[in-house]
């Protein structure tokens, strides 16, 4: 049960935006959060719309792939739809009924809100989708290292972050064989109201953790033991290389945001 | 000696909870004034049953812990030396009981380059180890995969070749194969037989299974602290009394063999395979076919 939770939902592929330098990735993300909030009109939007629709192309990413990310955030978009539909009353009225007035201007805001809402949602999972959770962590450290020079701790960051994903997996198992264990001893775990289900979760916490800080422990010894000392004059194997497609890729989205700019101010 | 002597300890004498002396019980060593010295290349099995301190004994030997009055030597440095505690660590590789604590990362490549990265080599140099010690473990066809797609024998062998990577003059291995089915085990045994081969490197292997402790070169077996006995496999396993007494038992062949010997069989005693076993008493009933009648009743009574 549960063997279905996927964490970082990584979608296998070759495609160009699978190749691109996850750093580059990121800034994109960011370049595109930016442009999408900055698109004050509808022209501003469908760029930003089309951005998204050709990413999901180039990427290969299947209709069904994309639904499974969107899905949380349908009643998001029906709530502020709705609620900009029947409050926003100024332009011009199509119809009143009661004392909800729908005007043009509510209708066309919805549908830029609602837009909206989803191509953020879309864009920013591409990223994940294109990405292994070690390129992600590897990206978020390098795009953090200035900070380090406030002190801010981004190898331990980003060595904590690598850490936990190992041992998710290890963990949920440990959880089935614990729930296993506590069933053969009688626990009902299934039913009962919602207390006493989390009453019921109690014995298997418990020795999650004992189990989970025995890990740590060993691991630290492990990790001790192969000549770790923190992020201090620690090489890599594998060094992340913008290549000249990263650099395209890069003007293609800057220029996107500039595109959207412009269409702000002269449209 | 001196020279060749890899690892090396003094009167060495450990206690757990230092400062927090029990009242009421007496508080015993749990190493209790041991003093060995481990040559180079060599291949050696520490023996000894729960809380005999023999993985105590383990973690003394690339300062996980310190010696309480006595020395630990690492190729000639001193492990209570904290300003060469990296030295120590590079020299000494160590291996433990449960493979799944010991992976860093989520790609089994990734987690192999670990210690060369820690250690700051150069990129190119990384690559070329971490595929080396893959292939020299038979997990090359793996490197991209994660840990948690792999059995305890894979995980194990890949935590193997985390060490190799590092390219110490020393493994030591901390009951490695304990959480492992008969599989895992064979595989990791037969991965240990290949580093030395390939390696020629020091393998100190701390167990409580006969059958892998007859591998080694050199046999300790360890009870309460101390070593009780110290030799060739064969040459300790002909202790069997006093090591039935510690609450361990030898390989089967070699009880076999001895509770013959004892019926007045006079089989050699230079045997540890149950191969060899098969072959010393067939051996013995070609050679003396007249009399086996009567000899024969001896050798029933035994397997009875």
């Amino acid at each position: 049960m549960l063997k279905d939770i996927t964490i970082g939902q990584y979608y296998p592929g070759k495609s160009i935006l699978h190749r691109l330098d996850p750093r580059m990735k990121m800034i994109m993300t960011f370049v595109f959060i930016v442009a999408l909030f900055a698109a004050s009109n509808k022209i501003g939007l469908a760029v930003g719309a089309f951005i998204v629709i050709i990413a999901y192309a180039c990427a290969k990413i299947p209709l069904k792939f994309l639904m499974k990310s969107l899905k949380p955030i349908i009643p998001l978009v029906l709530i502020t739809s709705v609620l900009n539909l029947f409050f926003l009353t100024e332009g011009n009225a199509l119809f009143r009924f009661w004392i909800i007035t729908v005007t043009t201007e509510g209708i066309s805001f919805a549908v830029v809100m609602s837009v909206r809402i989803i191509c953020l949602i879309a864009g920013t999972s591409l990223l994940t989708y294109t990405t292994t959770p070690i390129a992600l962590t590897d990206a978020i450290e390098q795009l953090l290292a200035p900070l380090k020079k406030i002190k801010l701790p981004v190898h331990e960051l980003a060595m904590m972050m690598t850490i936990a994903m190992r041992f998710i997996p290890t963990l949920i198992d440990e959880t089935d064989k614990i729930m296993n264990a506590q069933k053969a001893r009688g626990a009902d775990l299934e039913t009962g109201g919602p207390v006493k289900r989390v009453k019921a979760l109690v014995p298997i916490l418990i020795p999650l953790f004992v189990s989970a800080f025995r890990r740590a422990d060993e691991l630290a010894i492990a990790m001790e033991c192969r000549c770790y000392q923190g992020g201090e004059g620690r090489t890599r194997m594998n060094h992340l290389k913008m290549k000249l497609i990263d650099l395209w890729a890069g003007l293609f989205i800057l220029a996107c945001l500039a595109g959207v700019v412009c269409i702000n101010i002269f449209l | 000696m001196q020279e060749s002597a890899i690892l090396k300890t003094e009167d060495l004498k450990f206690r757990y909870n230092r400062g927090e002396e029990p009242a009421d019980a007496p508080w015993k060593f749990v190493l209790d004034g041991i003093s060995i010295e481990i040559e180079r290349g060599s291949f050696v099995a520490v023996l000894g049953h729960n809380g005999s301190g023999k993985s105590t004994l383990a973690k003394h030997f690339n300062a996980i812990l310190l010696p309480e009055s006595g020395k630990v030597y690492v190729e000639d440095i001193d492990t209570a030396d904290e300003s060469r505690l990296f030295d120590i660590r590079r020299a000494v590789g160590m291996v433990f009981q449960n493979p799944d604590n010991q992976l860093v990362a989520t790609v089994i490549e990734e987690d192999v380059a670990f210690a060369p990265e820690n250690m700051g080599i150069e990129s190119k140099e990384i690559r070329q180890r971490v595929d080396d010690a893959l292939k020299s473990v038979g997990m090359y066809e793996y490197r991209e995969q994660s840990p948690a797609q792999l059995s305890g024998g894979q995980k194990q062998r890949v935590a193997i070749a985390g060490i190799i990577a590092m390219r110490p003059d020393c493994i030591v291995m901390d009951e490695p194969t304990s959480m492992l089915d008969p599989r895992g085990r064979r595989e990791v045994l037969g991965t240990i037989e290949t580093l030395r081969g390939r390696y020629g490197i020091t393998v100190v292997l701390i167990t409580h299974y006969m059958n892998e402790a007859a591998m080694a070169d050199r046999l300790l077996v360890m009870n309460e602290g101390k070593i009780i006995l110290d030799g060739k496999p064969l040459e300790v396993f002909q202790n069997i009394d006093l090591i039935k007494s510690i609450g361990l038992d030898v390989p089967q062949s070699v009880e076999l063999i001895h509770k013959l010997n004892r019926e007045g069989l006079n089989l050699r005693t230079d045997i540890l395979s149950a191969d060899d076993c098969a072959d010393a008493i067939a051996e013995y009933f070609l050679k003396n076919r007249p009399a086996s009648g009567c000899k024969g009743a001896a050798y029933m009574r035994v397997l009875k």
